[in-house]
């Protein structure tokens, strides 16, 4: 375990959602001594093949602290390969992929990939149908994992702040007792964002959240996103290009599982090799 | 819309049919009979009419001795007979046995008495007109008993039957008699049916391998023969060798059962891949329908087993109609029972898919909880109908008897199974991937909502795709009713083994179903020697439950995206 | 979220009548008189006994099909792994009063010209160690099957497959006559049990007793794990596993303690189950036992506890009716049963109230599952 997931947990709550500078000078990370780069997700060189069919081919990607990124590309251009590769459910064949500059991604689970600070939000919205929308968030609320602990478990006074700090944030505060399986389907995108902060992650990765919204709900979302990259790293994989520009952020395309082209949303747009395989279609 | 899906059932359902009629037409298989070559002796031999009309003095003088009434000359005259060449010894030694054989103690001329009453002369088998009034049988004791049954052996390698002259040569062969030895050579000598001709020189070798008058050079052929035949027997009697044998003999016998013992580990590890081909060939069979309600539909069907049951059970319907009505069709019983089987077993998944299954879909833990109970029903209701009891299902003639290939043994019925399957699992894979109907299965299991879209009943494409499945199950019942006991418990044995071979071999790839199939039948076998048939059976489970831990989807799995969804 | 009550309503009615049993059932059966139409006579007693051991085990398999996801279709095994680890102790404690009259060795194993007895046999002739086994012999199994299964991660009808391989392959072995097992006859002709005769009125009253009791310890365990944030956790697995998975909790360890948990609870079943009926054989590893257990949960309501005890009673009883009456008719009641129950109780006898209910309200029916 890294020294800043213990640290982390020692100091649940640290990483305020509220937006409040006072809390962000705070908690500014520390950059570990040992940490090989000073990014927070670095990917090099990434292949991942499929029974010889290469869905990532020596991909290469840097996300720094706090920073948002947004990355677009045609269908099968390696999108969701490289989320499961972050997130560990895909083992690269080759290539490095480092979190905070000393975790190495390739040799560990999607579990302890997610106690680091890393969270992911699904292309179609995953919440816990059967559950209410509390306790969906309660139980991504960050403490103690060990299935142990949750059998004695009770709820703190600061695990009750959170849930209603973070009910408040994606405004589901009054459907807080219905089933989640009750909801729309933007109130489940909302949820299940409100239970990735739960997370306290680092790192968010975003996979289309603005699909099946509203124009409304879509802009709103992406006001959201936005205030939550002031705290943290947010990685947003989407097709919608209004989307994208209300954003305003650095762009990556990528094409067959490598990255074609980086930088804004208007720079890349003019590239002709960009325009070639996706914009220009 | 309509005319179309059943252009698309016919020409789905077509090719399999016909596959299997001609698979079952009885034609065709017997000209795969055993080749039996009319028997043409060298010499006619004749047990009964027409007689000879010349008999040798030779003969006579042996004839004599039967009438002095003792029991040693009997014995010395029956001893001779054997290697007689009249062709009227066996006729003698027949009646011999049965008492038939007659003299006049004044004459001292020898009868027989046909089982019919009629008296002939025992030299000649020319009838008597007029014979003597006080005949009396030959008498017959132990010893004499044990006399006549050596001159029968001896005389019935010289019989007018070739299966009756290879019989007798296999007897030699076992018995080693010494004694038998001329007329050996006698027949060896006028043999002509190569196989019979064989069978008599290993017999002889067999005499003269252990019998110290014989030339060094003879015993040393003799060695050569039998380990040219290869087989248990010759490598027991090459054992025997006696430490007195010349040292040249002794030495080839040694070196013969090396071989012989290599060769036979080699056909024993044969015979068994052949028994494990057979054994998958079922398990293709019993699991080749579940490969498309499991695989290609994803519906776990418990009642599967019962489907092949059924199958087996129309099969014998269909006997017992022929039998009480049309007995001469018997031979074509399978290939009446084959669409029939097809058509009723398809005929109830289309049932079982329509009022149960469809509500269950995308609910695979409940499918399989209700088809459980719908196989209960089944079989409870197959043990109201016929009984809880095994139904006898008979074989018609051209999937009866074996042969032999090198030193292992194939049965007809295992042989056709293997090609039958094969037949079915390619006939299979034309009507998914070259119909119509199995274009529009494809496309109803890869894409429900886009496939409706585009004017497909996805509804009865499901119902079709799922009584093809049933009606696979059974077509394999048909065969099985060939090999297995046709009771309402035949589906049950059926039901595990198919689908360790299904998600042994990868879901939804029927290409893995064969190969899942023949690699675990081969493997249960050639486990079998080593840890038996049950430990056998259980490595092989544990084997399956550890290799779904490695590879959850099977040996040829589809990987990729297409598995997430 | 606050920590559900353990004992709620239902719960609550279900221990005050367990335990009532409990009491009531002796009572009438050593007060009343025979005569009395509210007299239990005795040879209902063993019998109510297996239905309350049956409960026990249908609890053990809701917690994990209803809870967890997994349908087992192999607690066939656990149970009967469970009833041996009895078996073996009232084997030991026939003594010499066997056929043959051997001291140490039970009958069967002087009949296959055993010389002594075999290692796995030593100790069983003390209760506690044969208590211990009957808990630990199946959690064992349960622990390195779900150790591999879970981590392989291994899940639905795959899943399901494997359990019933293993029951499976338990059975042909435990029908070897050489596993030192008894073979196809298993363990029969018991004599005492801790110095009471098992055929006595009262040893059997005591049975049934301890059968109550541990039904309703095994529901409390059980409900204690499920309302706890643990038994959100198993239930978010069950709907949601990879969504698990990304929030950073292990699922397979979740999964693993309740499947080995669910193990033990059956194999107590088990060990209760075996006394009562005076004989364990491999039949009981038979995937058709298993499955059928699968059934009981379904009709009296998966994911409630309390449903598949209540299933377990009522498919029971059913059984013992109906093959006194129309045997024949029975495995076509069962097969209907597995049949209606799946299309059209989803939330089995316990959800019926609701459903009827919601369908007034015209809420749309609610998925009962939704794995893949």
């Amino acid at each position: 375990m890294s020294e800043i997931s213990s640290d982390a947990v020692k100091s649940p709550g640290a990483i305020s959602l509220e937006v409040d500078d006072a809390v962000f000078a705070v908690d500014h990370p520390v950059r570990d001594p040992q940490a090989l780069t000073s990014a927070l997700l670095y990917l090099d060189a990434i292949t991942v093949s499929f029974d010889g069919f290469r869905a990532l081919n020596a991909l290469s990607l840097v996300i720094g602290d706090r920073e948002m990124r947004a990355i677009i590309g045609p269908n099968g251009a390696g999108k969701t390969t490289m989320m499961d590769v972050i997130t560990g459910k895909t083992r690269p064949n080759t290539g490095t992929a480092l979190f905070a500059g000393i975790n190495d991604l390739t040799t560990l689970d999607e579990a302890a990939i997610a106690q680091l600070g890393i969270g992911r939000k699904f292309q179609t919205p995953t919440v816990f149908d059967m559950h209410t929308v509390e306790d969906n968030i309660l139980l991504a609320v960050k403490a103690d994992r060990r299935a142990f602990a949750n059998i004695r478990w009770h709820r703190t006074a600061h695990e009750s702040a959170r849930v209603d700090e973070l009910l408040e944030r994606v405004r589901l505060k009054d459907h807080r007792f219905r089933r989640a399986g009750d909801l729309s389907h933007g109130q489940k995108q909302w949820l299940e964002i409100g239970m990735l902060l739960a997370q306290e992650p680092r790192l968010l990765l975003v996979d289309e959240p603005a699909a099946g919204m509203t124009d409304q709900e879509t802009a709103d979302t992406a006001v959201l996103l936005k205030e939550i990259a002031k705290t943290r790293s947010v990685v947003v994989v989407e097709h919608d290009m209004q989307f994208v520009r209300d954003l305003d952020v650095k762009v990556t395309v990528l094409h067959e599982g490598s990255v074609l082209a980086e930088g804004p949303l208007d720079q890349v747009s003019a590239d002709p090799r960009v325009i070639e395989v996706y914009l220009g279609r | 819309m309509r005319g179309g899906r059943l252009a698309a059932l016919a020409s789905g359902l077509g090719p399999l049919l016909l596959l299997a009629l001609l698979l079952a037409a009885p034609g065709a298989a017997r000209a795969q009979g055993t080749p039996e070559a009319p028997v043409t002796p060298a010499v006619p031999v004749t047990s009964g009419a027409p007689p000879a009309v010349t008999a040798d003095t030779g003969f006579a003088a042996i004839l004599g001795k039967f009438s002095t009434d003792r029991y040693a000359d009997t014995a010395a005259a029956l001893a001779e007979l054997a290697t007689s060449p009249s062709p009227q010894a066996a006729a003698v030694v027949d009646a011999l046995a049965d008492g038939r054989l007659l003299y006049d103690g004044a004459s001292k001329a020898v009868f027989i008495r046909t089982p019919a009453g009629a008296i002939r002369d025992a030299a000649t088998g020319a009838p008597v007109a007029s014979p003597p009034v006080d005949l009396s049988p030959v008498r017959a004791n132990n010893r004499v008993r044990r006399a006549i049954e050596a001159a029968m052996g001896a005389l019935s390698l010289l019989d007018a039957d070739a299966d009756r002259r290879r019989e007798a040569a296999a007897a030699v062969f076992k018995s080693r008699d010494p004694a038998v030895l001329p007329t050996l050579d006698a027949a060896l000598a006028r043999e002509g049916v190569p196989q019979v001709k064989a069978a008599l020189a290993e017999a002889r070798a067999a005499i003269l391998l252990n019998s110290p008058a014989a030339p060094e050079a003879e015993r040393l052929s003799a060695v050569k023969l039998l380990v040219d035949r290869g087989d248990q027997e010759a490598l027991g009697l090459l054992r025997t060798v006696p430490a007195d044998a010349p040292a040249a003999v002794k030495s080839a016998a040694q070196v013969g059962i090396v071989s012989i013992e290599r060769d036979l580990k080699f056909w024993a590890v044969a015979q068994n891949v052949w028994y494990g081909l057979s054994l998958g060939s079922v398990l293709l069979l019993a699991a080749i329908g579940l490969a498309i309600t499991f695989g290609v539909m994803g519906v776990i069907n418990m009642a599967h087993g019962e489907m092949v049951m059924l199958g087996a059970y129309t099969t014998f319907v269909v006997q017992d109609v022929i039998r009480s009505s049309a007995p001469h069709l018997f031979d074509w019983s399978l290939a009446i029972a084959l669409p029939a089987a097809f058509l009723f077993t398809g005929l109830v998944g289309v049932v079982l898919e329509r009022t149960v299954i469809r509500f269950l879909y995308g609910r695979p833990l409940e499918t399989l909880l209700a088809t459980w109970g719908v196989s209960l029903m089944l079989q409870q209701a197959v043990r109201s109908i016929f009984g809880p009891t095994n139904q006898e299902v008979g074989a018609p003639s051209w999937m009866s008897g074996a042969f032999q290939v090198g030193q292992m043994s194939i049965t007809y019925n295992r042989l056709w199974i293997i090609v039958f399957s094969l037949l079915v699992f390619v006939a299979l894979l034309l009507v998914l991937k070259r119909t119509s109907l199995g274009l529009y299965v494809r496309a109803v299991t890869q894409n429900r909502r886009m496939a409706a879209a585009m004017g497909i009943r996805t509804g009865r494409i499901d119902a079709l795709t799922f009584g093809l499945g049933s009606g696979i199950a059974g077509i394999a019942g048909v065969a099985l009713s060939q090999i297995d006991n046709v009771s309402p418990n035949l589906g049950q044995g059926y039901i595990i083994d198919s689908f360790m071979v299904v998600v042994f071999g990868g879901v939804g790839n029927l290409w893995g179903t064969l190969v899942g199939a023949f690699t675990l039948g081969v493997a249960n076998k050639l486990l079998e020697p080593f840890a038996g048939a049950v430990l056998g059976k259980i490595a092989l489970l544990v084997f399956i439950i550890l290799f779904i831990q490695k590879r959850p989807r099977g040996l040829f799995a589809l990987k990729g995206r297409a598995v997430e969804s | 979220m606050n920590r559900t009550r353990i004992i709620d309503r239902t719960g609550g009615i279900f221990l005050v009548i367990v335990l009532a049993a409990a009491v009531l059932v002796p009572a009438s059966n050593l007060l009343l008189s025979p005569t009395n139409p509210l007299h239990v006579p005795d040879y209902m007693i063993p019998l109510l006994g297996k239905y309350l051991s049956y409960a026990l085990l249908a609890v053990a398999v809701d917690l994990v099909w209803g809870y967890c996801g997994v349908l087992s279709l192999g607690h066939g095994a656990f149970f009967a792994l469970g009833g041996y680890a009895m078996g073996m102790y009232l084997m030991r404690q026939i003594g010499p009063r066997g056929v043959y009259g051997n001291p140490v060795l039970p009958d069967f194993m002087v009949f296959l010209n055993y010389k002594e007895l075999p290692w796995f046999w030593l100790g069983f002739d003390w209760f506690p160690f044969a208590a211990l086994m009957v808990l630990l012999v199946p959690g064992l199994l349960a622990f390195v099957f779900g150790w591999f299964a879970f981590r392989s991660r291994v899940t639905g009808v795959y899943l399901s497959i494997i359990t019933q391989a293993m029951t499976f392959a338990l059975m042909l072995a435990f029908f070897r006559n050489d596993m030192g097992f008894g073979g196809n006859n298993g363990l029969t002709d018991f004599k005492d049990i801790l110095g009471f005769s098992i055929q006595a009125p009262q040893t059997r009253l005591v049975l049934f007793v301890a059968s109550a009791l541990a039904l309703a310890l095994g529901y409390l365990i059980c409900r204690a794990l499920v309302t706890s944030k643990y038994g959100k956790v198993l239930v978010a697995v069950r709907d949601a596993e990879s969504r698990t998975r990304f929030l950073g909790y292990r699922v397979e360890n979740y999964k693993l303690l309740a499947w080995t948990l669910s193990a033990m609870l059956a194999g107590v079943a088990g060990a209760l189950y075996v006394p009562q009926v005076g004989i364990i054989n491999p039949s009981e590893f038979a995937p058709a036992q298993s499955i059928e257990m699968v059934i009981w949960v379904a009709v009296g309501g998966r994911g409630t506890l309390v449903g598949a005890a209540l299933g377990a009673l009522i498919v029971n009883a059913g059984k013992t009716w109906f093959t006194g009456v129309l045997p024949d008719a029975w495995l076509f009641a069962l097969g209907a049963l597995f049949v209606v129950v799946t299309l059209f109780l989803p939330k089995g006898v316990l959800g019926l109230g609701a459903q009827i209910s919601g369908r007034l309200r015209r809420r749309p029916p609610v998925p009962v599952e939704s794995t893949p």
